[in-house]
């Protein structure tokens, strides 16, 4: 079983937050700073999986993270998954995302996390992984936002190009905001599935 | 109400969306809390408006500031409403934001419960996937319940996207409500064969997850996957496979050697280091649970290890990391095999990465014998100095007190050396387990007996110095050794060189400082040690000394009186009295230190954690019962008010008990005594406690060792414990001299001609003689503890409840609760059997919501009577039992009677076909349990039915026999596999001898080919993958690949074995003859008469028909029969006339026309392959002249 997947970048901000148990929010800003600390002082060519310890569950529970460019992915899991395989998973995930938004940054990942979690619960589901085949997760998205399309989605016309009025006045775009090498580099690494 | 509408849109554009929160968010880093409630604000004022979608917009934007830590809970409600909107874009919006904030003490969660159904109903597979996997992270007992038959019925949806989170929710399903295991099982099991990859992956994983925490239900299970292992090629499904037989074989022991060869294998064909990686895992967890019985496997642990060492020595930390983990598996039952790599362990100590040293760390507790003990941990000791972080040197300091005090102290050879260990740990700052530190010094103390005076030595040491105590201020855990240290002074204060420097030590006014559970412990010992010097100064005739002491007392004592702990207080104002009341004594010449020594009298003996809980009730004795009897309600109530208003009555109004006489009591005292005397905990009274003091046994009994103090004690710049090391080698030396000179002189006399030095010394650690004469203590136990290992069973664990057997039949009681019709309440048929084949052909979305509905009741129908399969007394024939017929008749032509259910009649047409297609199916279903009854054709008045029960019928049938073995077999095809059949083999010893390396092999025919393992030529037989034991029989299963499947075919095979008796072994072999009937290959496929009848206008199928006359069997039985042996089923059935349909495995629809006339059956046979159907026909004309 996953308990919890959380994407934060290299400060610490929750980009995406999911447990799969229940954990009041103070807890889970916590939770989220502490891992934060633990990955962060860990180099990139140190093996990519912690003992959470006390954090969540305890000891038959595992941090098991990637970190791409200004992301980092912690999934947290239980002793009944693969440690190579969740590596694995998150890989998937990521080459879903990037797929899905074609190059994915992180500002993807900041303006559109409902988008996220929708990838994501097309991955895992109540903390057990649902499907591993990217051309299938993909397939799905696609359908489901084509549906959505075709309701004329969330924000409607109107309020797309008011919003962009009110844009023209902002001090600062956020695409301007320079937070480094965006892009995500996916690796290339030996498939998985 | 339009200007209402139109305010609203153009309020609309100036609400934010998520992208605009995100923005004005980034771009209020200074007030970003401000900025964000004034968000909230707005966003409550947009839940407010009817817009639903400026709903869902607001609800969207309370999911991101969720994930920044607000809590929305609030909005709930809101939530709710958006999870009901009709748009799939809203909803998903809502279930997301539900699934991020609802949890089981969610009030409203209970509304959801129809909306829920509502969408897993959904015509939409989106919309009921949403809901699925929003419910999977919310579901709460309340909510399993109520939609676990719902979810049930999603396990056999059409779309496998729907199957494959409706299976993996199920999971969630069983945590919450433990009681749908049992009835949604055989479902469960079902989909781990389902055609698509996703399903099955999801039905592993769930099985997998409920056997990892029940292995032994599962076992059953082991073929399957077993099955599945060597046909999959998903990898996940495979680690899953894996991981789960890795839980099994510790079970199942004769599982683990199936399993060797094909692990080996995947560990030389993948590619995927994961699934390597798993493999060797497992492989572990094989050999380890085999080596009990199998010594050559030892080697194969070899290699295992050498593999592991070979991952721990890649520069991929992951791997290293990884090789470490499972090393730890080996070494928990093979820590010889591990120990030979004690060198990469030590070093990986060295590693940078702190995952990595943790699991070294792991590693060195098996690591440590007698011999190398002190190296070991003077490494470890050297590692706490120098490691940075809190963690990793409480880490540290774990781990060097749990390989010191494991199995019993095992591995100490000189407590001295450990003691000492233990007063250098107290030197870490900062540490919480200060507590761990001194359980160990006080489980020494009092259990090694010989250690007492060093540890008393080493205690009144650490009392004495300053830094433990001003360590408290800083409220850091290591001052918790300071109990243990005034503990062991007080209690063993007979060791003391010098007490009273002790006693002042303990008394002085910084000891205030500490926590108040020390100062109590303090206080008390304070005490002994004041009896102990008082003793020893009455002896010496030194009364001056004396009343010093009691002076000292008397002044020091008060700074515990006024402390704020209230039992350091209590002690204390206790003692004072005590003390003050001896000094009035003293005063008066009189001897004291007898009595006061006499209040710790006795020796305190170290009782097992457990003991209390293993006290054995007396017989006799029950706890439940009332000792007394208890107040009625009224007479309690009705006493107080009169209390309060009425002066107080005269007492002796009320009744008195009546008194006992004399006998009955005396025989209560007699019962009373008998009692105590069996209770170990009950202190009894001893005729004189001073007498029992000196006649304890403890004091002078224990043999004390002198210390060889060859060395002093302290030297300057050289922590303690190092010079231990020291002695201790010194005398190991010693000893091993001494030995030497022994052997070499016994050896001398032996044989004079051979010399042979021993100049290598290879001290195993039986040589090491520890330096005390240890005595340790075991703990106590009451007599006749009960043996229970239930002990380390937690009971809130949440998966306990889902260790049920699975292999027991349902019970009435254990059907999944269903939203109920009104007519369905009292529908209990009794000859539903279990409807397992769900796959629907059905290409008809428009049915789905009726269906989901019907087999619901159906699934209760066949729960209630699963448990009662035969009985076929219809004496209470419920309702619905007399509806069906008339349903039945209804689809015959007339339609629309009056209808119970009160839905269109229309839909209980499709109801009714449905129900017969399950009865179809349930007939096929019925292999092992005795056959249901079929629906009668003739409506049925009263329920009594002259049915006659259908024979048992079995589909194996014998294939060879002889005085060693019976083969019994089953012919299955698959409509997965087009070209493939599976021939079940049920193999029976029927001898006294132990049967082993079973091969089965047959001649292949151009046609007709046994499927091998890759590798192997045509004339390699197959292995049975299990042993057989006398008396046994176990089932293995054959595929067989099969080219044209129009003709029957029979292939000669043999199977050879070796039987193995007291007497000897012997090669058995036995030839038998498979034969392939056309039946064989067809499998049963419902079909809907529609579908049914559309394809007999085709008009592309060739007709045939037989005839058998002669028969007396009810029709009913006739088409079970057909059903049973030959794989059809009804598609629709009139009187005395039946339709039925299979599907061959290569795709050849076969339709049937069964009519029934006197004594006589004929069948029409149509058929796509003229040749199959002849050859069917032919085979069911010897089943039915059997009949």
């Amino acid at each position: 079983m996953i308990q919890a997947i959380l994407v934060f970048n290299n400060h610490g901000k929750p980009r995406l937050v999911r447990f799969y148990q229940r954990f009041p929010e103070e807890i889970q800003q916590q939770i989220i700073r502490e891992t934060f600390h633990l990955v962060l002082k860990r180099d990139d060519n140190i093996c990519n999986f912690l003992e959470g310890g006390s954090l969540i569950g305890g000891s038959d529970y595992k941090l098991i993270y990637r970190h791409y460019a200004t992301l980092y992915f912690v999934f947290c899991v239980d002793s009944s998954e693969s440690e190579l395989g969740i590596l694995d998973l998150i890989q998937v995930f990521v080459e879903t995302l990037d797929k899905c938004f074609e190059n994915v940054c992180e500002l993807d990942l900041i303006f559109h996390m409902d988008k996220v979690h929708y990838i994501l619960q097309e991955v895992v589901m109540g903390g057990m992984v649902l499907e591993t085949n990217m051309n299938e997760i993909v397939a799905q998205i696609e359908a489901q936002n084509r549906l959505e399309k075709s309701e004329g989605g969330l924000s409607a016309a109107p309020a797309r190009a008011v919003s962009a009025v009110k844009n023209i006045n902002l001090p600062e775009m956020p695409r301007n905001i320079n937070i480094g090498d965006l892009n995500i580099k996916v690796p290339n690494l030996s498939q998985f599935v | 109400m339009a200007l209402k509408m139109v305010k609203g849109s153009i309020d609309r554009m100036f609400d934010k969306n998520l992208q605009d929160l995100v923005r004005g968010i980034r771009n209020h880093k200074e007030d970003e809390a401000k900025y964000i409630s004034q968000c909230i604000d707005e966003i409550k004022q947009e839940l407010k408006q009817d817009n639903i979608a400026v709903k869902a917009n607001a609800v969207c934007k309370l999911t991101y500031l969720q994930m920044l830590g607000y809590d929305i809970s609030w909005a709930a409600f809101n939530i709710i409403e958006v999870m009901s909107a009709s748009k799939f874009t809203f909803k998903r919006i809502g279930y997301l934001a539900a699934s991020q904030c609802f949890h089981e003490g969610t009030d409203v969660i209970m509304l959801t419960t129809n909306q829920i159904r509502k969408d897993l109903s959904s015509p939409s597979q989106y919309d009921t996937g949403v809901a699925l996997t929003g419910l999977s992270c919310f579901v709460t007992p309340d909510l399993a319940r109520d939609l676990a038959n719902d979810i049930m019925t999603l396990m056999s949806h059409t779309k496998p996207y729907i199957r494959k989170k409706a299976v993996l929710i199920m999971y969630k399903v069983f945590l919450k409500y433990p009681e749908s295991l049992r009835p949604a099982f055989p479902r469960l099991k079902e989909k781990l064969e389902d055609p698509d990859p996703g399903v099955q992956s999801a039905a592993v994983n769930v099985i997998c997850e409920l056997a990892r925490r029940n292995p032994k239900n599962y076992l059953s299970l082991a073929p399957l996957f077993f099955k599945l292992m060597t046909s999959s090629t998903n990898n996940w499904v495979l680690i899953k496979i894996i991981k789960l037989f890795g839980a099994l074989t510790p079970l199942e022991p004769r599982l683990g050697k199936k399993l060797i060869e094909p692990l080996t294998n995947l560990i030389h064909s993948t590619s995927a280091m994961s699934l390597l990686y798993e493999c060797v895992n497992t492989v572990i967890a094989v050999l380890i649970s085999l080596s009990s019985g199998m010594p050559n496997h030892s080697a194969s642990i070899q290699l295992c290890v050498q593999k592991l060492r070979i991952l721990i020595e890649d520069s991929d930390q992951n791997l290293k990391y990884l090789g470490l983990l499972a090393m730890s598996k080996i070494l928990r039952t093979h820590p010889k095999s591990v120990q030979a790599h004690k060198d990469l362990v030590l070093q990986c100590l060295d590693d940078k990465d702190e995952s990595i040293r943790l699991r070294a760390l792991d590693l060195l507790y098996g690591m440590v014998s007698k011999k190398n003990l002190m190296e070991i941990v003077k490494k470890l000791m050297t590692h706490v100095d120098k490691a940075e972080g809190t963690t990793y040197r409480d880490e540290l300091l774990t781990k060097i007190i749990d390989i010191c005090s494991q199995s019993n102290y095992q591995h100490i050879t000189n407590f001295e050396w450990y003691i000492s260990i233990l007063v250098e740990l107290t030197r870490l700052e900062g540490t919480r387990h200060g507590h761990l530190i001194a359980a160990q010094m006080l489980d020494v103390a009092i259990r090694v007996k010989a250690i007492r005076r060093f540890a008393v030595s080493q205690m009144s040491a650490l009392l004495d110095s300053a830094h433990l105590v001003a360590s408290s201020t800083q409220r850091s855990g290591i001052c918790e050794v300071l109990y243990a240290a005034a503990w062991i002074c007080g209690e063993f204060s007979e060791h003391l060189q010098e007490p009273q420097q002790t006693l002042e030590a303990m008394l002085r006014p910084k000891v205030t400082t500490l926590p108040g559970h020390i100062q109590a412990v303090y206080v008390q010992n304070v005490v002994k040690l004041y009896a102990a010097i008082l003793q020893q100064k009455e002896q010496a005739g030194d009364a001056q000394a004396a009343q010093e002491v009691t002076q000292l007392l008397v002044e020091r004592l008060p700074q515990f009186v006024q402390s704020a702990d209230l039992e350091a207080q209590e002690r204390a104002s206790c003692i004072l009295q005590l003390v003050k009341h001896v000094q009035k004594l003293q005063a008066r010449d009189v001897p004291v230190a007898e009595e006061v020594s006499a209040l710790f009298a006795g020796e305190l003996n170290p009782v097992a954690p457990k003991a209390q809980k293993k006290v054995p009730v007396p017989e006799g004795l029950d706890l439940d019962a009332w000792i007394n009897e208890p107040l009625s309600d009224s007479e309690s109530e009705d006493e107080k008010p009169k209390a309060i208003f009425h002066d107080e009555e005269p007492r002796h109004a009320k009744q008195r008990p009546p008194e006992a006489d004399e006998q009955e009591l005396a025989r209560r005292r007699e019962a009373r005594k008998q009692e105590q005397a069996n209770n170990p905990f009950y202190i009894k009274s001893s005729p004189s406690p001073q007498k029992r003091y000196q006649d304890a046994p403890g004091v002078d009994h224990i043999p004390v060792v002198q210390i060889d103090l060859s060395v002093p004690l302290k030297v300057p710049g050289m922590p303690m414990s190092d010079q231990y090391v020291k002695l201790e080698e010194e005398r190991r030396h010693r000893q091993r001299l001494e030995k030497d000179k022994r052997k070499r002189k016994k050896r001398e006399r032996e044989r004079r001609g051979a010399r042979r030095h021993t100049s290598l010394h290879t001290e195993s650690d039986e040589d090491i003689t520890p330096a005390q004469r240890v005595d340790i203590v075991t703990e106590e136990m009451p007599e006749n503890a009960l043996p229970s290992d239930e002990d380390d069973k937690d009971p809130n664990d949440p998966y306990r409840a889902l260790d049920i057997d699975l292999d027991k039949p349902l019970a009435d009681s254990e059907k999944l609760p269903v939203q109920k019709h009104r007519d369905a309440e009292t529908s209990k048929s009794p000859e539903r059997q279990d409807v397992t084949v769900m796959e629907k052909k059905s290409k008809k979305p428009k049915r789905k919501e009726k269906k989901h509905k019907e087999k619901e009741r159906e699934k209760r129908k066949e729960e209630a009577e699963k448990e009662e399969p035969g009985v076929n007394t219809a004496v209470t024939a419920p309702k619905e039992e007399q509806e069906e017929p008339r349903g039945e008749e209804q689809d015959a032509g007339e339609d629309g009677e009056q209808d119970l259910e009160k839905k269109p009649s229309k839909h209980k047409k499709k109801k009714h076909k449905k129900d017969k297609e399950e009865r179809s199916k349930d007939k096929k279903k019925s292999k092992k349990r005795a056959p249901p009854r079929e629906g009668e054709a003739e409506p049925v008045e009263n329920g009594a039915l002259d049915e006659e029960p259908l024979p048992s019928m079995s589909s194996y049938s014998l294939l060879a026999e002889n005085s060693y073995i019976k083969m019994t077999y089953d012919v299955q095809g698959s409509l997965q596999k087009d070209s493939q059949v599976t021939v079940s083999m049920v193999l029976e010893n029927q001898s006294s001898s132990f049967l082993k390396n079973m091969e089965l092999n047959v001649l292949d025919s151009l046609n007709a080919r046994l499927a091998r393992p890759e590798g192997s030529s045509v004339h390699d037989g197959v292995p049975v993958p299990f042993q057989l034991p006398p008396g046994i029989s176990n089932e293995a299963q054959f595929v067989f690949t099969i080219q044209s499947i129009v003709t029957a075919q029979k292939l000669k095979g043999t199977l050879s074995f070796i039987a193995k008796n007291d007497e000897g072994s012997t090669h058995e072999k036995l030839d038998f003859k498979l034969h392939f009937t056309c039946t064989s290959y067809l499998v049963t496929t419902p079909c809907y008469s529609d579908a049914f009848a559309k394809l007999l206008e085709s008009g592309d199928l060739s007709m045939s028909s037989v005839k058998v006359d002669g028969i007396s069997m009810s029709f009913q039985n006739v088409l079970a029969k057909i059903c049973f042996h030959h794989h059809f089923s009804v598609v629709e059935r009139v009187d005395s006339c039946a339709s039925m349909y299979s599907r061959s495995i290569q795709g050849h629809h076969v339709c049937l026309l069964v009519k029934k006339g006197e004594k006589s059956v004929s069948v029409d046979g149509k058929c796509s392959d003229s040749t199959l159907l002849s050859n069917v026909l032919e085979e069911m004309k010897e089943t039915l002249a059997k009949c």
